[in-house]
């Protein structure tokens, strides 16, 4: 076998060693493939330890419910027959004795508690109190002391609580984060309307987020046109404007715009100077719905100006002189023939800056008040503050189920790969 | 997109004021972060112009906040920990992920886009989310308020940067010199460090600085994984803002200033080289 390519006597074409090429090829393709999952698995391998897997376990949280099942295991194991219809047998009260004793020994039993005051408010102190006297009890029958410990345990819907979150799992969390809850009876009803706050929250961080989206493409049109006509000479110099604030600090441009907006700050005393306002009566323009705004279109102005610049860059200034030579006005020639093609750009921007104006922590809690602060910060307060960590979850989940369909969005309409930095 | 000269008083009245709005909006865009500068001399405790500074009274202004800045050991130690931690992190990422993007763009890499989809998620989800499922995880493995802790999170947030930027400097890469090499004699290490290296330096670089930027300005995963003692630059600011409102945090806020012009100056020179060398390679 001298020659490269031989043939074998059934016509199989050969390679230099004597093996089909065929399968040369396929060799050497899978070892070109494998090459390239090694080269991708460590950052895959640790993205999905240090980040993919995390996720995934806090928004198990919004479900998990293990307080009950393995705080109370008798009282679990007795309620599991019970018809619900009233008050239950001597063999569950002797049954919660025993998982009240247990956990006031272990001092366990106010997780319980915490779980179950969640559902109904009241429940944490009758848990906490009748665990406390429980040690006391030393024999049967026990119903009529527990009754007697306190007044909610003849209450049906004490019992209805109890018995529904023996289940290892719950949507409880999430009935919350939509301001829904069980009623007496143990049917999902919508919170009364003065306590519906979750439900509000998503639709005031929308309704922000879309404020700000809109008047990020209202201020980002004009300078993008601008800078996309303009000589480069001239465009990269004022490009500055736009790539100084991208890549100056978060916290530094907050700080600045609370020197900026504060009621002693820059823009009121410019106000009071040009007498638009009185020295009295200065402007509210921080720790509320208008700081959050300013600042947050402010630092996402430029993820709408670069997206779009990109896309007005590559479009050729001959067809706008084609339509003006054919007579149509600037102003129609702008709208029906220069705009359309700018679609992509605005969609684009639009999407990145809805994005990341969602998920915004930052800079509404440092400059938002109270009505201008986000679902962000509605999550950090029950991770770090109330440490409702289920509902942490739940809110979490839903924040980034929307995220991620928008994410498929901009997938659509931009695709990941062309994303461009700076 | 000069006036043409038959324009007529209509137009050249829009040509102005459309000049004039653009105007405002890059006011808009420049004028808090110019403002801070002036203001982190004032040498009166207020964020605010004092009637000294509209004057030019040189006694109104002072360096005495950049005095406290470097003498004052929170702030001192916060620098060293945002260093340590923004470099650790930038050489994690930047590894990682140029060896990730040369597999991503390589065309037999199996479930591509999904890979790729999952590798850039860290930047995607909202920080206050990523910042929590975080926190769970670190404090079960007993690496909270660790300075490891935070490093590899920072590293995580810091590789979809490094990942666009190089595959996007290798789509318009020429695969036969790295045929060309091997079949020169050289082995893989050798052309990755001779050939392929020196071509995407531009993209490794600008994806690092990215990963640099985002570990260095990152305060979410800071609030809930750092403790005293890993206290970071935003996170030391946080604190300021919300607690006692200082202007230290001006003069800091104008050092970061400086720094993102510097960042900004590199990335500028960083792309000229990248668009000379794509100029130089045929096709």
């Amino acid at each position: 076998m001298g020659m490269a390519a031989d043939t074998a006597d059934n016509g199989v074409v050969l390679a230099a060693d004597g093996r089909p090429l065929k399968d040369s090829l396929n060799r050497a393709l899978r070892k070109n493939r494998m090459r390239a999952v090694m080269l991708v698995a460590p950052l895959l391998l640790f993205v999905l330890f240090s980040f993919l897997i995390p996720i995934f376990n806090m928004t198990l949280r919004s479900v998990d419910n293990w307080h009950v099942g393995t705080l109370m295991p008798a009282t679990t194991a007795a309620l599991a027959t019970w018809d619900g219809k009233d008050i239950p047998e001597e063999s569950v009260f002797a049954a919660l004795v025993v998982d009240l004793q247990a956990g006031a020994k272990s001092r366990q039993i106010g997780k319980v508690g915490t779980r179950l005051n969640y559902e109904k408010s009241g429940m944490r102190s009758m848990i906490t109190s009748s665990a406390r006297k429980s040690k006391k009890l030393t024999s049967g029958p026990y119903k009529a002391k527990v009754l007697k410990m306190h007044k909610k345990w003849k209450d049906l819907e004490t019992w209805t609580v109890i018995k529904r979150n023996t289940a290892p799992y719950t949507v409880g969390y999430y009935l919350n984060a939509l301001d829904m809850k069980y009623d007496k009876t143990g049917e999902i009803v919508m919170q009364p309307e003065n306590r519906r706050i979750y439900g509000k929250l998503f639709w005031r961080t929308f309704a922000i987020s879309l404020a700000i989206t809109m008047i990020c493409v209202v201020l980002a049109y004009p300078i993008s046109f601008l800078l996309a006509t303009l000589p480069l000479r001239y465009s990269n110099l004022l490009m500055i404007f736009v790539l100084l604030p991208f890549w100056t600090s978060l916290l530094v441009r907050t700080t600045a715009w609370i020197a900026m907006l504060q009621s002693q700050g820059v823009l009121n005393d410019l106000f009071v100077f040009f007498g638009f306002v009185d020295d009295q009566n200065r402007l509210q323009l921080i720790h509320n719905l208008t700081g959050t705004i300013i600042a947050m279109t402010h630092i996402l102005l430029p993820f709408m100006v670069l997206p779009l610049y990109s896309v007005m860059k590559t479009i050729p200034p001959t067809y706008m002189r084609a339509a003006l030579s054919l007579g149509a006005n600037p102003f129609v020639a702008f709208v029906r023939v220069y705009m359309p093609q700018t679609l992509s750009g605005i969609g684009a921007g639009s999407v990145l800056v809805f994005i990341l104006s969602i998920g915004y922590y930052i800079t509404p809690a440092l400059v938002g008040g109270t009505d201008g602060t986000l679902i962000s910060n509605q999550i950090a307060y029950h991770m770090q503050s109330s440490l409702n960590w289920g509902l942490a979850g739940a809110l979490g989940a839903l924040l980034l189920a929307s995220v991620l369909a928008l994410y498929f969005l901009y997938n659509k309409i931009v695709g990941i790969d062309n994303m461009k930095l700076g | 997109m000069a006036l043409p000269s038959y324009a007529g008083p209509l137009e050249t009245t829009w040509y102005y004021a459309f000049r004039l709005i653009c105007a405002c909006i890059f006011i808009f865009l420049i004028t808090p972060i110019l403002v801070i500068i002036p203001l982190s001399f004032n040498v009166e405790p207020y964020f605010t112009f004092t009637q000294g500074m509209l004057t030019f009274d040189a006694d109104a202004y002072s360096l005495r906040w950049y005095e406290d800045f470097l003498s004052n050991t929170q702030w001192t130690h916060s620098v060293k920990n945002s260093f340590i931690i923004a470099i650790a992190s930038t050489i994690l990422a930047t590894i990682l992920g140029t060896l990730a993007a040369l597999g991503l763009s390589n065309s037999n890499m199996p479930y591509r886009s999904l890979a790729m989809g999952l590798l850039i998620s860290p930047m995607i989800v909202p920080l206050i989310i990523s910042a929590a499922g975080m926190y769970f995880f670190y404090s079960n493995i007993g690496l909270d308020q660790t300075f490891l802790g935070i490093i590899l999170a920072h590293t995580t947030l810091g590789t979809p940067f490094v990942v666009i930027t190089v595959t996007a400097t290798l789509v318009g890469f020429d695969h036969s010199l790295t045929r060309a090499s091997a079949n020169l004699g050289a082995n893989p290490t050798t052309t990755f460090f001779k050939v392929i290296m020196p071509l995407i330096l531009p993209g490794v670089i600008s994806g690092a600085l990215f990963a640099f930027i985002t570990s260095f300005d990152e305060v979410v995963v800071v609030l809930f994984l750092a403790g005293f003692d890993q206290r970071t630059i935003p996170r030391q600011m946080w604190s300021g803002i919300r607690e006692q409102i200082s202007p230290t945090i001006l003069a800091v806020a104008t050092i970061l200033v400086m720094i993102s012009i510097a960042l900004l100056a590199t990335l500028e020179l960083l792309r000229r080289r990248s668009e000379r060398m794509r100029g130089m390679s045929p096709g």
